[in-house]
């Protein structure tokens, strides 16, 4: 078959099926808070609520769209335009199945521009190109509320790139690549023992983090907290534009998610069930839905975060990216440079990233530390009290 | 309160200092993770499925009024207006008119009787106030209308109400069923007790009757 037909039934596929995946992403979601917070969820629209997104969708379409009188109406509708293709075009490099294996049938690829061979720069450059959607939409709408969004969300975007980057470069030094297919062939290839996350668990964890921030999700979506900002960068769009922004936020979680399986996880390795040799009927199809079974995994912990913990204070939110993790991630940098420099056992990293990940509970430590002593009013503890309850709650300081 | 005793009632606390691990936030996202995965897997909704599941009100629940009627169908109301006096919203409006010289056991009765439903505030108070108990709530809190003025009930729509409900084991005809009420018959008025505990020394305490306090003749005892 020839590769143009290929690469255009991958992008239809692609194209077609996030929209659609997005929107049950959003009723997973809906029913995932729901069951957290012992309520039923969506239960009307179909059997179990299974046609929601339909509705929601059809809703979206036929609502009414409002362009207030005072933006600026080019960037206004070009804004949500960029979020939505700057999501997808990060995702044209992910691989999303097991790319090259035999088996499969012809015109899947499972990757829609194979052999890129800057595949994770590609996806980095891409898609901090995203917050052009919101700076541009909450600029555009000439509105105080989104103005700030817009402005939290690229100081936040700014912050997070870097630990982002920096996380995976150790990933980078170790596969001597990154070309993402090339990335996940090294971990299937050495089986379990040489999945990423044993050796860089502690990039794992700031990747996952980072990547959070960067996808606008909570703990971190303060470009659109609504205690604080209304609707955030998106309080003047409405109907299908609004729709188009939340499609750019989802499929961007959907592409952190499959990074993460695919850079840390080994991809669509699983042991005794999808290995670099096993070979049955389908067995492309298994190790598609593993690939998919972990990124799937990913998104419902992503889900769960955030109906679990609250929104960080912005101060706070720059203390972790700046003082926390862009520290962590270059020491781990740092870390990964030495065993490779002196040729040491690549399981040193594990203890090492174990002694990074304590530092971060002193750093963090210290810095709240500070933060008491600034102020006012601080007295400092006395040792007897120290004694007493230093691990239970409250100190009270008679003044 | 001078300064110093000010001072003094103040209580300065500091939160709870965050140990070596919650410093990292990882353990104690685990332990939220774990919190509400423990919802998901083991779900008990609270949720009512409304129009296909009602609730159970509780038997004193407030609804929409009725006027009761008597044995013999006519309208138990004696127009004497306390309810419209009662009412905190004024919703009720009521114009009386002589009763049929066959009517004996009452001087009026209501030639109508319009309570707005919408600027009811459901205290009960008309139901406390009415001396013949004619007008009472029911359970019915799903009203609904297409007009201001179809929620302006009138007398026949009040009595509709009670058609409809007076067989309902949840809105009994309180008292006086069928005849026109208590107070109908009083010859003389009763006592009626505090409505709240009272201490012993208080002197509605010592009264004969509960509630009745005699101001003459006891003074001279104590």
């Amino acid at each position: 078959m020839p590769e143009l037909l290929i690469t255009i039934i991958t992008i239809a596929i692609v194209v077609g099926a996030i929209p659609g995946v997005c929107n049950y992403l959003i009723l997973l979601e809906r029913k995932l808070s729901a069951w957290m917070q012992d309520r039923v969820g969506p239960n009307r629209v179909g059997p179990m609520g299974l046609l929601q997104p339909l509705a929601d969708g059809v809703k979206l379409l036929l609502k009414e769209e409002v362009i207030p009188p005072h933006v600026d109406r080019v960037l206004f509708l070009i804004a949500p335009g960029i979020s939505v293709f700057t999501a997808l075009l990060a995702f044209a490099v992910v691989p999303f199945g097991p790319v090259g294996v035999e088996g499969a049938p012809g015109f899947l690829r499972f990757i829609i521009a194979p052999g890129i061979d800057i595949g994770l720069v590609f996806i980095f450059a891409v898609g901090s190109l995203a917050v052009y959607g919101i700076v541009l939409g909450g600029w555009a709408s000439n509105n105080k509320y989104s103005a700030l969004g817009a402005l939290r969300a690229s100081a936040q975007v700014v912050s997070y790139e870097i630990p982002l980057g920096m996380s995976v470069l150790g990933i980078a030094l170790l596969s001597g690549t990154v070309n993402l297919e090339e990335i996940m062939q090294r971990q299937i290839s050495g089986g379990l023992a040489a999945w990423n996350i044993w050796f860089q668990p502690l990039a794992a964890l700031l990747f996952f983090t980072a990547s959070l921030a960067e996808a606008n999700r909570l703990p971190f979506d303060l470009a659109e907290c609504e205690q604080e900002l209304v609707g955030g960068w998106h309080t003047e769009y409405s109907a299908l534009k609004w729709a188009l922004f939340f499609l750019g936020e989802y499929t961007h979680m959907i592409t952190i998610s499959f990074l993460t399986s695919i850079l840390f996880l080994g991809g669509w390795h699983l042991p005794g069930i999808a290995e670099a040799d096993s070979v049955y009927p389908l067995a492309w199809l298994v190790k598609m839905l593993v690939l998919m079974g972990k990124a799937f995994f990913f998104i419902c912990v992503i889900i769960m975060l955030r109906w679990t913990i609250p929104r960080f204070r912005f101060d706070q939110l720059m203390e972790l990216a700046w003082r926390v993790m862009i520290p962590l991630s270059l020491a781990n940098l740092l870390m990964v440079m030495f065993v490779r420099h002196f040729e040491l056992s690549q399981w040193w990293m594990l203890p090492g990233s174990a002694v990074l990940f304590a530092a971060w509970g002193m750093i963090s430590a210290s810095l709240r530390e500070a933060e008491r002593r600034s102020r006012p009013g601080y007295v400092r503890r006395k040792k007897v009290e120290a004694h007493h309850d230093s691990h239970t709650a409250g100190h009270v300081a008679a003044h | 309160m001078t300064d110093t005793q000010k001072k003094k009632n103040v209580r300065w606390v500091e939160e709870p200092e965050l140990g070596f691990w919650e410093s990292t936030f990882v353990p104690a996202i685990m332990q939220g993770l774990r919190t509400t995965l423990k919802h998901v897997v083991d779900r008990k909704p609270v949720t009512q499925q409304f129009p296909e599941v009602k609730p159970e009100l509780p038997l004193h629940y407030r609804g929409v009024h009725r006027l009761n009627r008597d044995e013999k169908d006519r309208v138990k109301c004696v127009a004497c207006m306390m309810c419209a006096t009662a009412c905190p919203a004024r919703c009720i409006t009521i114009e009386a008119q002589a009763a049929p010289p066959e009517w004996p056991d009452r001087d009026k009765f209501p030639k109508s009787f319009v309570l707005d439903e919408l600027r009811c505030i459901y205290c009960g108070m008309c139901e406390e106030a009415c001396p013949v108990d004619a007008i009472e709530l029911t359970h019915i809190y799903d009203l609904t209308g297409e007009s201001r003025s179809d929620l302006m009930y009138d007398r026949e729509k009040l009595l509709g109400v009670f058609d409809r409900t007076k067989n309902d084991p949840r809105d009994p005809v309180r008292t006086g069923r069928g005849k026109l009420g208590p107070a109908s018959e009083f010859v003389q008025l009763p006592a009626v007790g505090p409505a709240t505990t009272v201490p012993v020394s208080d002197r509605s305490a010592k009264a004969e009757a509960a509630g009745v306090i005699r101001t003459t003749g006891r003074e001279g005892q104590q």
